[in-house]
């Protein structure tokens, strides 16, 4: 019952969708039509009747009801209620319900509260907004019903993959969708701007927030999926490139370019159409990486669905949306005047210029992502990897980088060279003192070296731009900007420190044999049996101590699940102010002895501090950007007020 | 093609060691261990990370804990340890398993696009940025 009701309410918000669509496109041409009334109601319901829809796979889900497919397939009677439920999501259907359902939320949000623009673009945007929804009921209720019934009830279910069953990726796969999906608000509002020619400094200011969230949510994804592969996967990487990974960075890269170049629109109401074609870009890039990961084109842990049928039908909507939208575009390029000018030497001038090198490195990944497919297709098989990727794109990422430092200082329009020229060459000249020291004193490789000697200066010149301000009365959304910059300083050191100077040591042990890594000792105290609610593991106590400080125990275990059968290793970290030692346990030789890794990564940590403080900086953002809206509206109100008061009052005099 | 290099893999490695095939750890000695010589171990370390295990989804031989990459890391490191530069190493795996088994790719007919075309976006770039800055330079002074 619980299940047809979920399958109801998804044709029914199908239907809504459609409605939203044909209400928003009469709208163009008569506003007053019952139609286009009804858009913005019809929306809220659409949104409503999803999240209705998703409850109940949750429900369904939390009890294990054997006899759905979806339930049978993917979850077990025995396991913990909160994998249970983020099972409901750990799969091809639930995932892409889950992504419809966050969609339609999002539409039903923007036609209840947002009322800056004019009235016959926010149809627009709302019926695109429909358009893009419609594709994906489609694609659920014909190729990927998450509610189908099993002709009998199975007496136990398969289990979740056990490396999906850990609390960090039970909330990854949300965070990203929600990040794709706030593209997918932007892109509506970019189409309805572009169909009623409205691509004003407004629509950008209406977009921003929508752009803003989307970004922090795929940095807390990346940066929560790049932690969990670090100590999951047991070998204490944390980038791959792996096409899975470059599905979730290439949105990011786009919503960095967009929301920089939204904020020149709302602020100088320059770069309209690069801004317009940015939006496209963005949500393009949410669906590649959704196409990517949903279609089983790769085959590994993210890639669940393998059915050629799946894919094609995402790739046909792919085509129909981006194709559309990028005719629109052309279309509608030619009436988008280009906007206010500027110079050189401005903050929009580097603003374009690193909007440029992110689109370029956006280029890079998709390439680098897409290439092995293609060739795949023609039987050669080739890989693109590290490599490739860390030269090719530092190309591009390292004069972004470089502007980035010096951008914030730079005035809006024009600028003179002279005032900015001091701050300048003092970063220039910290760059490469300390470049020449590192590589004076040790000897590490070119990249690592300029991300070293980079993140330093970008860390104090993230800060430069409070230089002569009131710190309590700088807007929110500056300190937002200054901590952003300043995470990604931190983020690239952390990543430069660890790939140059991380300590490996490999060994087989007996119980009491100590092994060395970096000035640490770690003793093997012995190896127990120990058994969690669906797993066996065999646990290592390891003693660690550095030179004479503390003695700490570590834990590593080699996991095995029974449902579904399969072994993994779970690492344990010991974070110190100044790196972390990375210990796990492997399998046992013959000869009695058991296989440890131990590692030693200097700052490793501060990767993902970066990450959550640029997540910091774009929730700041937000804040500041929805705080001044609210006076901007108070204020508004409030000019109103008195002017009927006024009115009133002359009218009473003359009466 | 996948597949038969798969096989003969397989194959190759029941060959090497078929009585401790059962065993946890693999055969291969240098699987686990590292060189004595830091700076041989650092070398191989560096290859490593840039073959791709082909058991695995998206890992490098130097990141996975499956039998075949372990036999791959004891090819690299004794082959290192006996001197043998390391794109020779390289050179040899590719022969033998394809193009595939590198992370580096070279440039071939099938994979110049890969060096062709950042080149190209580097050109736009510059195109794109002169169009936009250099010329708004001159109207706004």
């Amino acid at each position: 019952m619980i299940a047809e009701l979920g399958l109801a309410a998804l044709w029914l918000a199908a239907a809504l969708a459609a409605m939203q669509l044909i209400g928003g496109a009469t709208a163009q041409h008569n506003e007053e039509s019952d139609l286009a009334l009804l858009v913005r109601p019809v929306a809220i319901l659409q949104g409503l009747l999803a999240l209705f829809a998703f409850a109940m796979l949750m429900w369904l889900f939390a009890v294990t009801d054997l006899s759905v497919k979806l339930v049978a397939e993917n979850s077990h009677s025995l396991k913990p209620l909160i994998f249970k439920l983020s099972g409901a999501w750990g799969n091809h259907e639930g995932s892409m319900l889950l992504w419809v359902t966050v969609m339609s939320c999002a539409g039903a949000l923007i036609a209840a509260i947002e009322h800056r623009l004019p009235e016959k673009t926010m149809r627009a945007t709302l019926a695109a907004q429909g358009f893009v929804a419609l594709g994906f009921y489609a694609f659920l209720l014909f190729s990927s019903n998450p509610f189908e019934r099993l002709p009998q009830p199975v007496p136990e279910g398969l289990g979740l993959n056990p490396l999906l069953q850990d609390i960090g990726l039970a909330f990854h796969p949300p965070t990203l969708y929600f990040g794709y999906v706030g593209l997918s608000v932007a892109f509506s509002f970019a189409v309805g701007a572009m169909i009623t020619r409205q691509v004003t400094p407004e629509f950008a200011r209406v977009m921003r927030p929508w752009v803003l969230g989307a970004w922090v949510f795929l940095t807390l994804g990346i940066t929560a999926g790049s932690y969990w592969a670090y100590y999951e996967l047991g070998w204490g990487g944390w980038w791959f490139w792996d096409p899975v990974e470059n599905a979730s960075l290439m949105p990011w890269l786009a919503a960095t370019a967009l929301l920089h170049s939204a904020s020149v629109l709302a602020a100088r109401d320059a770069l309209r159409a690069w801004t317009i074609m940015l939006g496209v870009v963005a949500f393009s890039m949410s669906m590649v990486g959704t196409f990517l990961v949903r279609s089983g084109i790769l085959t590994s842990v993210h890639a669940f669905a393998v059915d050629p049928e799946r894919g094609s039908f995402i790739l046909a909507l792919l085509a129909i949306y981006i194709g559309g939208a990028l005719l629109l575009f052309a279309l509608r390029a030619s009436s988008v005047a280009e906007g206010q000018r500027f110079a050189l030497t401005s903050r929009e001038g580097a603003l374009v210029f690193n909007n440029v090198m992110l689109s370029a490195t956006l280029g890079i990944v998709l390439l680098g992502t897409l290439y092995p497919l293609v060739t795949e297709a023609f039987d050669v098989r080739v890989s693109v990897g590290p490599p490739y990727f860390n030269p090719v794109g530092a190309i591009f990422v390292l004069p972004m980088l470089m502007v980035m430092a010096v951008g914030p200082l730079l005035r809006w329009r024009w600028d003179r060279f002279e005032r900015v020229r001091l701050p300048i060459a003092i970063l220039v000249a910290l760059v490469v003192t300390t470049a020449v020291v590192i590589a004076l004193t040790s000897d590490i490789g070119v990249l690592p070296l300029l991300g070293l000697s980079l993140a330093g200066v970008l860390a104090i010149a993230s800060f430069l731009p409070l230089r002569g301000r009131k710190l309590w009365r700088t807007p929110i959304a500056t300190w937002g900007m200054v901590i952003a910059h300043f995470g990604i300083a931190v983020a690239l050191f952390g990543m430069a420190s660890e790939s140059a100077f991380t300590s490996e040591r490999l060994a087989a042990v007996n119980p009491g044999d100590t092994e060395h890594v970096a000035g640490w000792d770690v003793t093997l105290q012995g190896i127990e049996p120990v058994a969690g609610p669906n797993w066996t593991a065999l646990e290592a106590t390891l003693v660690a101590q550095r030179g004479s400080g503390d003695v700490v125990t570590l834990h590593p275990q080699s996991r095995n699940f029974w449902a579904p059968p399969q072994q993994t290793t779970e690492s344990a970290l010991l974070t110190r102010w100044d790196g972390q030692l990375y210990a796990v346990i492997g399998g046992q030789a013959q000869d009695g002895r058991w296989q440890l890794r131990l590692w030693w990564k200097p700052f490793v940590t501060l990767i993902w501090y970066g990450g959550l403080l640029i997540a910091l900086g774009g929730v700041l953002a937000i804040i500041g950007r929805l705080a001044s809206d609210l006076k901007r509206r108070h204020i508004r109100a409030q000019a109103q007020q008195r002017r009927a008061d006024r009115a009133g009052r002359a009218v009473g005099e003359a009466a | 093609m996948m597949r038969l290099t798969l096989i003969l893999a397989a194959f190759q490695m029941l060959f090497v060691a078929p009585l401790q095939a059962q065993d946890s750890l693999p055969p291969a000695p240098y699987a686990y261990r590292q060189l004595d010589d830091p700076a041989l171990e650092a070398k191989a370390q560096e290859l490593m990370e840039t073959l791709r295990c082909l058991k695995c989804q998206s890992q490098s031989i130097a990141d996975s804990d499956a039998s075949m990459a372990g036999d791959m890391r004891h090819q690299v490191r004794t082959r290192i340890a006996a001197g043998e530069d390391p794109e020779a190493i390289r050179a040899w795996l590719v022969e033998r398993y394809g193009d595939y088994v590198s992370y580096a790719p070279r440039v071939t007919a099938a994979t110049w696009p890969l060096f062709a075309i950042p080149l190209l976006l580097l050109l736009i770039a510059g195109i794109v940025l002169w169009r936009r800055i250099g010329r708004g330079q001159g109207r706004a002074a």
